[in-house]
């Protein structure tokens, strides 16, 4: 094992020091001046209607506003994969809290008054508000125009449906398969709307100034992608439109892509010279950010008397909500992976992104995989328990392992899944019963397997800048973003490896699309791996910089230099040694007073050239989709109180193969963090809708997330690192994975425990004692 | 109504024109340029927007700013006007944050339930945290953070 001198070393996280002070400035947290304008914004009342008219008159009359906009003016279609998306709808609704129009005036308090004054006619149209009832032959169409969208080539948008997508799979011969199976088993599985809940709500602030340029700072993830479609959409060129990207609190997956900003965008370009600013409220954020997929899934699963697994069918029914903009890739990436971590021969997988009258649904922490995975595990407990197999023993049995096909026929790469399924198992002291004083009280296990791929396009890329100053300490510049996972101190990380300098000597900068260079998106638990690997090369190419100019200017071979403590060295020169800050800005002076060399910079990028989304629609085979997946395996503890239906977490533990991990106590707090919000989903989180479309709960009291006083007290996080070929170190992601595990781990304990099957999430305690009370009958 | 209010905003006494309806938090941050308290809710749910009213910690977004008059205001400004506070540190070494959003409001809660409650056990810090949300770290390492900074004998 090669020894590392910051690679795997415990240190605290280079934002930290800034974080606890608040010295790490939030999009709020700037000032832009006594001039600043503020946007208000009218959302719709209903879930599907047509527009008539808007009359806009009264509002701009009030003093101090400076303008009224909707979709007369900016109904331009936007979108990620597929642009179904209006920047205010022209014509129709799609759902309640959808933009209608906006108000920039110079307080929030005139905005919001004026915003009560525009008088909209609508005429209200049937509204769909399930997905079943959406792909119904009679349902209302929500997007008539769905043939006339741009699409990415590898998405299959179906005209005259209310069909987003359909990524089918299909390997060996399923037929045959079930026919030779010993057992089958067929059931449905259900997972409800839940919202990312950051702290900090989504934030825009915009200037279009007389130049023509439109900057923006935005709480995001994605600032070369915003910088993208909004050029595109709003005909700017890329090089006159800015992002930056100061601290987030809290992304998740739904400050990916673009959503609220470009109502900003657009209020900016209408007050040429103005600052203006718009901040979602709680409930806002809730209507109008984006939501995670409700899922309806299928399985049919066949299995030999032995254990092993032949044929499995799965079928996502996910409502993305009124777009599929960016929820379509969600839909996309889970059809190719919807075997989850198994070795299957046979097998059939339809994955529908499915149009309905709720708000859009994107990316979430896990990227559809969460939800699946709850269907697919509690299945996999089912069948072991019918074999009469230990339900540990059937997963390692099918467990998929390295050189196996998976879906879409190519080889699965190197995977530490069979130690992480043993190293849990251990620690939670599987087979092991424990036992309450409490006679109510029934304490219980349940475990799940997980993978996940980042769901990228085939030319995502990333790339980074890195440059000295005279006291040898560094800048480097990328265009990642820190969400709280510890991307500065990864970057930092890495750097410090390379060029053997103190992490306190390294600065890692916030995107700004002006400055900083190109990165993807920081989604997919990607940049770990790809901007990582453009971060490496860049301070390499700095350090082959270094030992050339030293080469040049000393005469000492190349090949023989190398760095340590942050002095050049040299292999056939003992006594040699040149600190960096003696020459990374003004060279080396030489005998004739001379110098050899200039400012030290490297850049790097990365782009993953063997991926292609280049597959056959029919079977999903023949192409690269999926660079690399993450294995991993998590189980709990429960105590079920059968009084009250409540349930505690006593003990947890969670294991992924990170390839290499950089940060051991970063990513412990991915594990823990991670665990915390799949506990969510598993016992309280859900957004209720009425038959209307409008949301019920959208505020937190209402809506519960975890607190302090629901961690369980035992949590144990566990790495395995079994190296990914092409990731810096050997390092893949495991940021979003940590939340896969939770729901079905939590309900295949309670399966065990009480001996009721609950079927969707969450958990509630009237569910509990409702599948009591029907299995006591 | 606008109305003009005088109060000890860490140890400084400050004037400022409200509006009868204007939220302590909003006065805060856009008039008096205290960043610290953060709007996560709106609604008193949260508690990244908490602040110290006479050394007890209340939630700006829902308290008047005319309310506070004559009063004295603590944030994490005021509170590490020294330097840092060995609960501070505690924080940095332990990484207790990820987004870091909420650690001014947990900050506050904390630094008051600890004059009160110097040596707390676990649970009592659990519980003294339950009120302010912390969507990214699962709260161990705030808890451990807490825990570490307030060791008996230390
Ligand atoms: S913002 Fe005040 S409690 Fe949430
Ligand atoms: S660290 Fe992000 S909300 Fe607490």
């Amino acid at each position: 094992m090669t020894d590392y001198k910051y690679i795997g070393k415990r240190s605290v996280r280079i934002d930290g020091l800034a974080k606890v002070t608040c010295t790490a400035q939030y999009t709020d947290d700037l000032e832009f001046g006594p001039n600043l304008l503020h946007i208000a914004v009218l959302s719709s009342p209903y879930a599907h209607a047509r527009i008539l008219s808007i009359d806009t008159s009264e509002a701009e009359s009030i003093p101090g506003v400076k303008a009224v906009i909707s979709g007369r003016d900016f109904s331009q279609k936007f979108g990620l994969y597929l642009k179904d998306h209006s920047i205010f709808p022209a014509d129709r609704v799609r759902y309640v809290g959808e933009q209608v129009a906006a108000v920039v005036a110079t307080s929030e308090k005139i905005a919001k008054t004026a915003i009560k004054k525009i008088k909209v006619d609508y005429e209200p149209l049937q509204n769909v508000q399930c997905a079943l009832d959406a792909i119904k032959k009679d349902a209302i169409l929500i997007h008539p125009d769905l043939g006339n969208y741009e699409v990415v080539p590898w998405l299959y948008p179906q005209a005259g449906t209310n069909i987003g997508h359909i990524r089918k799979i299909r390997k060996g011969n399923i037929e045959k398969a079930f026919a030779e199976a010993d057992y089958i088993l067929e059931d449905q599985y259900h997972v409800p709307h839940v919202v990312h809940a950051p702290l900090e709500n989504h934030i825009a602030v915009a200037l279009y100034d007389y130049e023509g340029r439109l900057t923006m700072w935005n709480s995001t993830q994605s600032p070369h992608t915003q910088r993208n479609i909004l050029a595109s959409c709003l005909k700017i060129p890329h090089k006159n439109v800015r992002i930056i990207a100061p601290y987030v609190g809290g992304g998740f997956g739904g400050k990916a892509g673009i959503s609220m900003e470009v109502i900003a965008a657009v209020a900016a370009l209408k007050v040429q010279g103005h600052y203006v600013k718009l901040r979602w409220n709680r409930k806002e954020e809730f209507e109008n950010s984006s939501q995670r997929q409700e899922l309806f899934a299928k399985i049919k699963m066949g299995v030999k008397k032995d254990g092993t697994i032949v044929a499995l069918r799965h079928k996502l029914f996910w409502d993305v909500g009124s777009s599929a903009e960016y929820g379509s890739n969600v839909v996309n990436a889970t059809g190719f992976s919807a075997i989850g971590p198994y070795n299957i021969p046979n097998v059939h997988i339809d994955s529908y992104a499915i149009y309905t009258n709720r708000p859009p649904c994107g990316a979430y922490r896990g990227f559809g995989y969460s939800e699946f995975h709850f269907g697919l595990e509690s299945h996999i407990d089912r069948i072991a328990k019918k074999l009469n197999i230990d339900a540990v023993e059937f997963r390692k049995k099918n467990a998929i392992k390295r050189g196996d096909k998976v879906a879409y026929g190519v080889e699965m790469g190197p995977t530490g899944l069979m130690e992480c399924i043993e190293k849990v198992a251990k620690k939670i002291e599987w087979g092991k019963e424990t036992k309450s004083d409490d006679p109510d009280k029934i304490r219980a296990k349940g475990f799940s397997i997980v993978w996940k791929a980042p769901a990228m396009p085939p030319n995502e890329s990333s790339a980074a800048f890195l440059k000295f100053s005279e006291d040898g300490s560094i800048n480097i510049l990328v265009s990642g973003m820190e969400l709280g996972q510890g991307y500065l101190t990864s970057m930092a990380k890495i750097a410090a490896e390379e060029l053997s300098i103190p992490l306190e000597k390294i600065r890692v900068e916030h995107p700004d699309t002006d400055r900083n260079p190109y990165e993807w998106q920081t989604v997919a638990s990607h940049t770990t791996w790809s901007s990582g690997n453009a971060v490496r090369k860049a301070a390499i190419e700095a350090k082959n910089r270094i030992f050339d100019t030293v080469s040049r200017a000393l005469h000492y071979p190349k090949e023989a230099l190398y760095l340590e403590d942050e002095k050049v060295k040299c292999k056939e020169d003992s006594k040699f040694e040149l600190p960096l800050r003696d020459f990374v800005i003004n060279g080396i002076q030489m005998k004739d007073g001379t110098f050899r060399g200039g400012p030290i910079m490297g850049t790097g990028i990365f782009m993953p050239e063997f991926s292609s989304a280049k597959v056959n629609p029919e079977t999903g085979q023949g192409g690269y989709p999926n660079v690399h997946y993450t294995t991993g395996a998590g189980a709990v503890e429960i105590e079920i109180d059968k009084k009250t239906g409540r349930i505690k977490v006593l003990k947890m533990a969670e294991a992924f193969d990170g390839g290499k991990i950089l940060n051991p106590e970063l990513a412990e707090g991915q594990i823990i963090g991670g665990f915390m919000q799949g506990l969510g989903t598993a016992l309280w989180e859900e957004v209720k809708f009425d038959e209307n479309g409008k949301i019920l709960n959208p505020n937190f009291t209402d809506y519960k997330i975890p607190t302090a006083l629901e961690t369980p007290d035992e949590m144990y996080p566990i790495f395995v690192e079994v190296p990914q070929p092409d990731g810096p170190y050997g390092a893949r992601g495991i940021g979003e994975h940590t939340m896969i595990p939770v729901m079905p781990a939590v309900g295949n304990a309670i399966a065990n425990g009480l001996g009721i099957r609950l079927k969707e999430v969450p958990f509630t305690p009237e569910k509990i004692l409702d599948a009591l009370e029907e299995k006591g009958k | 109504m606008k109305r003009e209010i005088t109060f000890t905003l860490n140890d400084d006494i400050v004037s400022v024109y409200v509006e009868s309806d204007e939220k302590l938090l909003d006065v805060l941050r856009y008039k008096l340029g205290i960043k610290s308290p953060k709007q996560g809710c709106g609604r008193g749910e949260c508690g990244s927007c908490s602040v110290l009213l006479n050394g007890k910690s209340v939630r700006s977004c829902i308290i008047y700013a005319v309310e506070i008059d004559g009063q004295k205001i603590e944030t994490l400004e005021g509170i590490q006007k020294n330097g840092i506070t060995k609960l501070q540190r505690s924080f940095v070494e332990h990484n207790a944050f990820q987004c870091g959003f909420c650690a001014s409001g947990v900050t506050i809660t904390m630094t008051e339930f600890l004059r009160k409650n110097p040596y707390p056990k676990i649970a009592e810090i659990k519980e003294a945290l339950s009120g302010n949300l912390c969507r990214c770290t699962g709260y161990k390492s705030i808890v451990d953070a807490i825990a570490d900074a307030t060791k008996e004998g230390e």
